[in-house]
């Protein structure tokens, strides 16, 4: 229907799927759906011995994870727990499990993507003859969609399912998006929504000019840089992702950085959830490990802000916050991770413990409006005041 | 016991009309069971004034005089059991329902009792209880009924409910003191004789009966005994009354119908729960080791035997020649010394080699328990459980008293969940409903381990859950903590023999529990099961074609056996057992199963479908157990 609305959205929409129908050529759905029905045939096969049908799902947590040294990444490790069904720990979710492959194969047949917010509506009833529900909220079905994600080694994408998306971008680009040429330096204060799937199918670089990416982890400090057009001036992209990036946010900057050789620069809070999601970005999330080797960006670089920038841009002590014992707590099992033994990283959290206060990035806006944009990244830029 | 012995040894001989006048012993503390004498008033012997101070002597000596029993009781009423006015009825009851299962057992009736209270006045009640017994002959009405201590339970050695005498002349007593009617008393021997009726009252300063009326009266009963007593008193249903004793006294006296018509609300009968009357007990000579030096020599004083060998195989049981032989040559006699030399040094020697010697334990076929399928079939009638267990352990001896100590458990069902177990305690077939902290039963409950058992239980304290204890100490000589009767003394050879009786049957529940918590979590493991395996097989035929009612089938199958698998062959912690290590399926344990507590046919509690399934024998319980669970079975 949408596609009637004007002829040169329908000619780009025709395009879409001239590509999708390609992709499916090119064996990509089908894999998928293959993958899906031999984790229903090995199921059956248990049964048929009138065995205990089970499954076997990699371990996404910490115990499972390692970090690579050589390729400075986390990585999933090969622990896998078994998920038999006559087990009453296990029996839920082991049918949440088969409730979500069947629907998940729908979706390839259908060939439409969706959101997994719309898997959770789509697998949950209740259960016949009882007052059970499949799935009882999002927090439920979400894991299920992951743990399916690495059970059958496939890339979310790839089942179709996609996030909220989360994020924007401005800069010195042009992008091909299903088929629709966007310049991103024409985005108006908004900027390009950045979508969930970013897979060189859906989103192709067009042109670039930009010379580095620079990613602000709250949507209002980049609204700030948006605004002062800071990506015309320094020849940059600039990209947000509301806190804890998304897996968009993420993979996008991964594609920039590996296919057009731009270097990361990441611009968080003082404080140790800066740090993490920093850590995130450059080595990955231990929850999703395994998709960390085309997501994670080992060279991002961490602009700021630094626990020493308080004396060195002359911030006022009173716009600092006092660090809570969570906060304290979280710095500590920080500095534990393996991924933060460099010694200037060491340094850096020490010495934030030390002082004993956070920094928002607004807090900037103490001295000046545009302090940030004007003076505070481009000095740490061109001192090469960055940590790696 | 306690206070007429106190009374004695506190005062001259011949002060209190307790003393008995063969005794010479100088310090008896115990009577002697064996004695033939009954307490007699003595007659107002003044004591003898004192040389001293005469003044102040004289004037003491005009007031002092002797005490009668009746007179000592009637003002230390509630060490008979009339501290309060609900007490009273209750103790009055009591007595008279005890005098007649008593008398309807020695003379082999099976008892048929007739209780009736009727209210006369707000504080005012008549009691009237009447049995089928054989009846007293006229002239020891007026004893029985009119007389404190005087009885024929006291003096002999047999298991009887009845030990001092004391019970129902009291209640008299009672009556008579606080409403000023005598006690009536109908009493027929037999269809040939007529019913005399008596009205006595006692005289409390020379523990007489006073007779009030006498006549003959026509009665419809053949023989039997009636009492009626008027007494100030209040009714009230719950523990500790008039309902709960005779509900419980019909637990442990299957064999007795009582009617009882309380002052208020419908007729309640009893049912009979068995034809077999209990067991007819012997009468036993003491043990030489339950005596004392004093009892010893009294025994020596009053005996027809005229020599030692004679005297001791003679007078107590289980004294062989061998044992005359050895005891004589330790005491330096020998067995054909003659019964009057013996003088106190030598009695003395001749009770230390008596303790000394090795004597068999007293012959115990003079106790009549009431068997563990007696006890199951009372339980069963009385309390609607889930589970229910029954053991008699093997006769002991306590101070050369032989005992015995019968345990039933009831669990689950309708007893309430969120309270302390209940201890029912019975001596000799009477329920035991006051001072229970004092008394050894409560203190075996207590201390004994329940949590080993499934049970919760803070520390020093009964368990708490879905549990009734009963526990039945029969005895000839029921130690007693006071004449009211109500808590039995804390030896420790009772105290352990009931200890290990609840552990006996604290085995069975644990594994009742445990297996019952085991399938529960097993029903449920399975219905958690069976709920996602429609999911399961849909989802599978969605992806993989399949029809999914075969995979449905096969799932189900799975979970089945798997589930069964778990029921069957692990224990607890989860090992696969091959073969059943402690088993339920003994005789004297019953099951019954209940879905819920509201949920209970109550048609299978019917006195008459208990009494009849008890009637096959000692089977019966597990029969009644089997269709309990048939009829669940049709229910679903």
């Amino acid at each position: 229907m949408a596609r009637k609305k004007t002829v040169k959205k329908a000619t780009s929409r025709a395009k879409s799927t001239a590509k999708t129908g390609k992709r499916s050529k090119n064996g990509n759905p089908t894999a998928t759906k293959e993958k899906i029905v031999a984790l229903a045939e090995s199921v059956l096969s248990h049964i048929d011995a009138a065995g205990n049908p089970s499954l076997n799902v990699p371990i996404r947590s910490l115990s499972n994870v390692s970090f690579n040294k050589r390729k400075r990444i986390i990585e999933l490790g090969d622990g896998k727990a078994n998920r038999p069904f006559f087990d009453l720990s296990n029996a839920r979710r082991f049918m949440q499990t088969l409730l979500m492959s069947s629907e998940l194969l729908k979706l390839q047949d259908q060939e439409k993507t969706t959101s997994i917010r719309d898997m959770f509506y789509h697998c949950k009833h209740t259960i016949e003859g009882t007052r059970e529900e499949t799935f009882n909220d999002q927090d439920e079905s979400d894991p299920i969609i992951e743990d399916l994600e690495v059970t059958l080694r496939t890339l979310r994408e790839e089942l179709r399912v996609f996030a909220n998306p989360d994020g924007a971008m401005v800069g010195p680009m042009v992008v091909r998006d299903r088929g629709d040429e966007i310049d991103l330096s024409r985005m108006g204060s908004g900027g390009w929504a950045v979508p969930s799937i970013v897979e060189p199918e859906t989103i192709q670089f067009v042109k670039s000019k930009a010379k580095y990416v620079l990613l602000i982890e709250k949507a209002a400090v980049w609204a700030r840089f948006n605004e002062d057009r800071f990506w015309e001036s320094q020849k940059c992209m600039i990209i947000h992702g509301r806190g804890q990036p998304p897996r968009g946010v993420r993979r996008l900057c991964f594609r920039m950085v590996q296919e057009l050789g731009l270097p990361l620069y990441v611009l968080v809070d003082n404080d140790p959830w800066g740090y993490y999601i920093y850590s995130v970005i450059k080595q990955g999330s231990i929850n999703l490990a395994f998709e960390s080797a085309r997501m994670a960006v080992p060279t991002a670089r961490f602009i700021g802000m630094s626990s020493y920038d308080a004396v060195e841009f002359d911030i006022s002590p009173s716009v600092t916050i006092r660090m809570n014992d969570k906060d304290i707590a979280r710095a500590k099992e920080i500095m534990a991770y393996p991924w933060f033994q460099d010694r200037r990283w060491q340094r850096e959290i020490k010495h934030m413990l030390k002082l004993g206060v956070k920094l928002e990035l607004e807090a900037l806006s103490n001295k000046e409006f545009s302090f940030i944009a004007d003076t505070y990244v481009p000095a740490k830029l061109k001192k090469g005041k960055w940590l790696d | 016991m306690s206070k007429p012995k106190s009374a004695t040894t506190q005062n001259d001989k011949s002060q209190l009309s307790l003393t008995f006048p063969g005794d010479a012993g100088p310090t008896v503390t115990r009577v002697s069971p064996r004695k033939r004498s009954s307490p007699k008033k003595n007659g107002g012997t003044r004591r003898s004034q004192r040389d001293s101070t005469p003044v102040t002597a004289e004037k003491m000596a005009s007031q002092q005089r002797e005490i009668s029993v009746s007179e000592f009781f009637a003002k230390n009423r509630h060490l008979l059991g009339f501290d309060n006015k609900r007490k009273s009825l209750l103790t009055t009851v009591k007595e008279a329902v005890d005098n007649s299962l008593d008398a309807c057992e020695e003379a082999r009736i099976l008892p048929d009792l007739f209780v009736d209270i009727e209210q006369l006045e707000e504080d005012r009640f008549r009691v009237t209880v009447r049995d089928n017994g054989p009846g007293i002959v006229k002239s020891q009405i007026p004893n029985i009924f009119g007389k404190l201590l005087y009885g024929s339970k006291f003096h002999r050695l047999k298991m009887c409910r009845g030990q001092q005498g004391i019970g129902i002349s009291a209640a008299g007593m009672y009556g008579l003191i606080t409403t000023g009617k005598p006690v009536s008393v109908v009493s027929r021997t037999s269809k040939r004789a007529k019913a005399h009726h008596y009205k006595l009252a006692i005289d409390t300063k020379k523990n007489r009966p006073d007779i009030v009326h006498d006549d003959e009266v026509e009665v419809d009963w053949a023989h039997g005994t009636e009492v009626e007593i008027e007494l100030v008193a209040s009714y009230g249903k719950g523990r500790q009354g008039i309902d709960e004793y005779l509900e419980q006294t019909a637990i442990v006296n299957p064999h007795a119908e009582i009617t009882y018509q309380p002052p208020i609300g419908e007729r309640i009968v009893y049912a009979r729960g068995s034809d077999q009357l209990p067991v007819e007990t012997r009468e036993i000579k003491p043990h030489p080791h339950g005596i004392e030096l004093g009892i010893l020599i009294k025994m020596l004083k009053e005996t027809q035997s005229q020599k030692i060998g004679a005297f001791l195989k003679e007078e107590f049981s289980r004294v062989s020649p061998s044992v005359v032989k050895s005891v004589c040559e330790k005491a330096k006699i020998t067995p054909a010394t003659w019964v009057r030399q013996v003088d106190s040094q030598t009695a003395e020697k001749l009770y230390k080699a008596l303790q000394e010697a090795r004597i068999m334990a007293p012959s115990t076929d003079c106790l009549a328990p009431v068997g563990a399928d007696q006890l199951l079939a009372g339980l069963l009638k009385g309390i609607k459980a889930e589970f229910y267990t029954a053991s008699t352990r093997s006769p002991t001896v306590y101070r050369g008293n032989p005992f015995q100590v019968e345990v039933g458990l009831a669990y689950g069902g309708e007893i309430p969940a969120d309270q302390l177990a209940r201890c029912n305690r019975f001596a000799n077939r009477v329920p035991l409903l006051y001072q229970q902290s004092h008394c050894a039963v409560f203190k075996s409950v207590a201390e004994t381990n329940w949590r080993l058992y499934g049970m919760q239980q803070s520390s020093g304290a009964l368990p708490s859950g879905p549990l009734i204890v009963v526990i039945h100490f029969a005895s000839v000589w029921v130690p007693f903590t006071s004449e009211s009767k109500e808590a039995i003394a804390d030896y420790d050879e009772i105290r352990k023999e009931i200890g290990l009786g609840l552990r006996e049957c604290g085995r069975k529940l644990n594994t009742f529990i445990r297996r019952r918590k085991k399938t529960q979590r097993e029903s449920q493991r399975r219905s958690i099961f069976l709920r996602y395996i429609p999911e399961v097989s849909n989802a599978l035929q969605a992806i993989t074609g399949r029809e999914s009612g075969g995979i449905r089938e096969q799932l189900q199958e799975i979970a089945k056996y798997r589930t069964e698998l778990a029921d069957r062959e692990m224990d607890d912690r989860g090992n696969i057992v091959r073969k059943r290590r402690d088993s339920l399926d003994d005789e004297h344990t019953v099951i019954v199963e209940r879905d819920t507590p509201t949920d209970v046919d109550d048609s299978l509690f019917e006195g008459d479908e208990v009494k009849r399934i008890s009637e096959k024998g000692s089977r019966a319980p597990r029969a009644k157990a089997k269709r309990g669970r048939k009829k669940r079975s049709v229910k679903k």
